[in-house]
């Protein structure tokens, strides 16, 4: 049913709404708007360097501590100093930023002439208001999440501390040549490079094999999508001959195509100009964590958590978004990309959920739950809604590190204990309260509880225009049904591990290395037996989470703030960049809306889009109501099935003891299905069956095939002189005189010869 | 009877005859074999030595004999040539015999049998 819906809704939304749009809103006006965007790009001012710059000298103290074997804490205050300078430089290309996109040249890097053809991508970088929403939180939750680092990571000072320092500021470096990079070449520079910081930093405790295999998966699954980046970045070049943004959107081709896009003739389109899009989208769903590819993200928990939060859930992992989003002129012009992104993304939010339900790892849950997140915006970019896709990378950005960095503080306190059944109540225990509250403020932002959150509205962004866009109502149910998943499994975490009877079993590592052994002698605990005493976080996770939590509730207000102009804050960020698409529906929308609160029900000058409904209301205001009520069910489900007796439970849990709690039952009686969930619908292991254990036995044969065939032919050439020489070696004996009898006796041969010769030749004559 | 020969008479000598031709290389040839005969049936290094300078000195004799009965300077040349490449290579012959006699204590060739195949 899905799969009908999918080839239904294939025809691209911009081409659907052409025949009521009648190129009059759309028309025309598309190319024109990106025109206008990008035609006055400047010079730039030269202290934007320093965003890049200060995190690469932060990588260069760093590997300096790494090699003279600094034993403080001197990397972590190096780098949460120079990010925060980087930070205060993002937030100062904000405020100095007038909405005219200018470029900074670092140096030139390529400069190429061959034929007609002319490959420029300099090292330089380009900032318009989508590259400043990015910088600012990717700098600001860089910096939070180093300063929680200097914490959380201290066991490991003398060993891992200065190392994983300078991967963390590295991959800041990277993620900003990603991001303001000014062409696809200091794009895919970046893409490469927060793909190897990654992979350093999920192999960071490289004497775990678990870590070791996580960090090659993700490394691997990326080759996939990369390889989909380097030829859609490629098929770029060949196509438009340039691969510097300012060119690039300003091609009159490209024009030329988005005015047919928008007016629902893709036919005349060229196919590779098409293909672009379907390749980059492979690369960004390789990064991003999208179906099929997203098998990589839940195991990069293997990595400190601190790495988890800031690259495999707040910034990473968009960078797929921020691609779609820079690029979205030429997803315009695909006829197939946007609706694939979208039914992607709903399939990836679905599915993710679902697994993790049954999870019982609170690290894992919350990877899952990125995985679902992300989706929700992938849904988003198809939905023609970049606005929504980056209101909700921006708060899934706070509350999701926050999650993370909460989960993290109970692993470090617990020594590395995650699993839900074994932890119970740890709100109440001593020094834990600020844990309790902000991962309680966390929850409730991604679970989306109505009004009083940020996640409600961005996701609530994304849901009605599901519901506005025609054709995409399926997806609207799903995400919404999604939702209610969410809300579930959010707050199973947060009634089983952090209210209720006390309880908490230790893990089984001291932070996952070995290195310092049983070194916690400052503490005075015994981390094993029955003498253990959780250590509550110190100032430094205390105060992030703390600040965190703040960022994740302010973050309501940036819906509110410029509300009258396109959407909120956020809508004014990228409204102002080559994202900008405004759907016309949800124009319409918004115009209808207005109109209605102002008592004129009368179907506005905006064109002849009609809005969708949901209920026979307007799309958001439905949707409210409805993503509210269902929110607030998954909270009351999840306190019904989870919920500690009493209060804490919301007077609906049962729960007396850690591991026993009403879902138990239920799960015994559902049949396989939660076994299956638990086990991740068996993906992993179809992946196996399909694509490692094929490409192993192939691996098998070819080595045989080596080892027999080539080895053996250039063994039996070796063998032949051997042989030859073991026939002829007796005549080497070692006596003189044999060597000068056989030299005279050859000469006499060979005399023989030639006197029977001359005496025939004489003969004859 | 020498300071009555002209200038033309040295430069162009009566060729020499077969029978005269004989004799030379009659000596030659049995200087030739008592010098191979000699190296095959010796082990003393020396004697073997002494054996191909005996060898080289007999084809010398035969290159000047066949040079005057063709009246051609080619054989002497050739001969002087032999002989410095004799001189030399009896300096190296007589270094190599004494540093194998170091190594063995032993002047018999049959002491570096084992260098064999």
């Amino acid at each position: 049913m899905m799969t009908a819906s999918l080839l239904n809704t294939l025809a691209s939304p911009i081409a659907m709404l052409a025949p009521e749009a009648g190129g009059g809103h759309a028309g025309g006006n598309a190319s024109a708007h990106l025109e206008h965007l990008v035609s006055h790009v400047g010079h730039g001012p030269k202290w934007v360097l320093l965003i890049p710059f200060l995190p690469f000298l932060a990588f260069v103290l760093n590997a300096l501590y790494a090699a003279f074997g600094v034993k403080s804490k001197l990397p972590a205050w190096t780098t949460v100093a120079l990010l925060a300078v980087a930070f205060a430089t993002a937030l100062n290309m904000f405020l100095n930023f007038d909405g005219t996109p200018y470029t900074v040249q670092a140096f030139e890097w390529f400069n190429l002439h061959y034929g007609d053809k002319h490959f420029v991508a300099n090292f330089s970088f380009y900032v318009d208001k989508l590259t400043i929403l990015w910088m600012l939180f990717v700098t600001g939750l860089a910096t939070l999440i180093a300063l929680y680092a200097s914490e959380y990571m201290s066991h490991d000072i003398g060993t891992g501390y200065n190392r994983f320092f300078a991967a963390f500021s590295l991959f800041v470096v990277s993620m900003s040549c990603l991001v303001m990079g000014d062409n696809l070449i200091m794009l895919y520079l970046g893409w490469e490079g927060v793909g190897l910081c990654s992979y350093l930093l999920i192999g960071y405790f490289y004497k775990k094999p678990s870590a070791v295999a996580a960090a090659k998966k993700a490394f691997i699954v990326n080759r996939i999508g990369d390889l989909g980046l380097a030829l859609g970045v490629y098929l770029t070049f060949v196509h438009f001959g340039t691969v510097q943004y300012s060119e690039l959107f300003q091609n009159a081709q490209l024009h030329h195509y988005i005015d047919m896009a928008a007016g629902g003739d893709f036919s005349h389109i060229p196919g590779t100009a098409q293909w672009i899009a379907l390749l980059l989208m492979v690369g960004a769903f390789g990064k991003s964590a999208q179906f099929p590819l997203y098998v990589w993200l839940p195991d990069a928990m293997e990595g400190p958590t601190p790495v988890s939060a800031l690259i495999h859930a707040a910034t990473m992992v968009t960078a797929g978004v921020y691609l779609i989003a820079r690029m979205y002129p030429l997803f315009l012009v695909s006829e197939h990309a946007l609706p694939i992104v979208a039914w992607i993304g709903t399939i990836t939010a679905l599915l993710a959920a679902t697994i993790g339900m049954a999870q019982f790892d609170i690290k894992r849950i919350m990877a899952y739950s990125t995985v679902s997140q992300l989706g929700y915006m992938f849904a988003g970019l198809g939905l023609l809604t970049t606005t929504g896709a980056a209101f909700h990378v921006l708060t899934h950005a706070f509350f999701k590190a926050l999650l993370f960095l909460a989960c993290g503080a109970v692993m470090h306190g617990f020594a590395g204990q995650l699993d839900l059944r074994k932890l119970s109540g740890v709100a109440w225990m001593k020094g834990w309260g600020i844990v309790g509250v902000t991962m309680l403020v966390g929850c409730m932002n991604l679970a989306g509880l109505p009004y009083i959150t940020s996640g409600f509205y961005s996701k609530d962004m994304i849901l009605a225009e599901a519901f506005i866009t025609p054709g995409y109502a399926a997806i609207g149910w799903i995400l919404v049904f999604t939702a209610i998943l969410t809300a579930y499994y959010t707050f199973r975490v947060y009634f089983r591990v952090f209210v209720g009877p006390q309880h908490a079993e230790p893990g089984d590592d001291h932070h996952g290395d070995d290195d310092h052994g049983h070194g916690h002698d400052d503490h005075g605990h015994d981390h094993h037996g029955h003498g253990f005493h959780p250590h509550a976080p110190g100032w430094a996770i205390n105060t992030v989470l703390v600040i965190l939590a703040c960022a994740s509730m302010l973050a309501i207000s940036l819906a509110y703030i410029q509300k009258e102009e396109s959407h909120g804050w956020v809508g004014s960020m990228v409204a102002q960049s080559t994202a900008s698409f405004h759907s016309p529906y949800a124009e319409a929308a918004h115009h209808a809306h207005v109109e209605h609160t102002e008592m004129h029900a009368v179907a506005g000058p905006v064109g002849t889009a009609t809005p969708g409904t949901v209920f026979g209301m307007d799309a958001h205001q439905g949707m409210i109501l409805v993503s509210g009520i269902g929110a607030i069910f998954g909270v009351l489900l999840a306190a019904y099935l989870h919920g500690p007796k009493g209060w804490q439970g919301l007077f609906l849990g049962g729960r007396e003891h850690a591991d026993k709690c009403r879902m138990d039952a239920i799960a015994k009686r559902a049949g396989p299905l939660p076994k299956w969930a638990e086990n991740k619908w068996y993906v992993d292991e179809f992946y196996h069956m399909v694509l490692v254990l094929p490409l192993r036995i192939i691996s098998h044969i070819f080595h045989w095939v080596d080892k027999l065939l080539i080895d053996g032919l250039v063994n039996v050439f070796g063998f032949l002189p051997r042989v030859f020489a073991w026939i002829i070696r007796p005549s080497q004996s070692g006596v003189l005189q044999g060597y000068a009898v056989s030299m005279a006796g050859g000469l006499v041969v060979i005399l023989f010869v030639v006197l029977i010769i001359v005496t025939r030749a004489g003969g004859a004559s | 009877m020498i300071e009555s020969l002209t200038l033309a008479q040295l430069a162009y000598p009566e060729p020499m005859s077969a029978s005269v031709l004989a004799p030379y290389l009659f000596v030659s040839t049995a200087m030739f074999a008592i010098g191979l005969v000699g190296f095959l049936t010796r082990k003393n290094m020396i004697i073997m030595f002494l054996c191909t300078e005996l060898m080289f000195q007999a084809a010398g004799l035969a290159l000047i004999a066949f040079g005057r009965h063709h009246l051609g300077a080619d054989g002497q040349t050739f001969v002087i040539f032999v002989l410095c490449v004799a001189a030399a290579e009896a300096a190296m012959a007589l270094a190599l015999v004494v540093l194998l006699f170091r190594h063995r204590e032993s002047l018999s060739a049959s002491a570096w049998k084992e260098l064999n195949g």
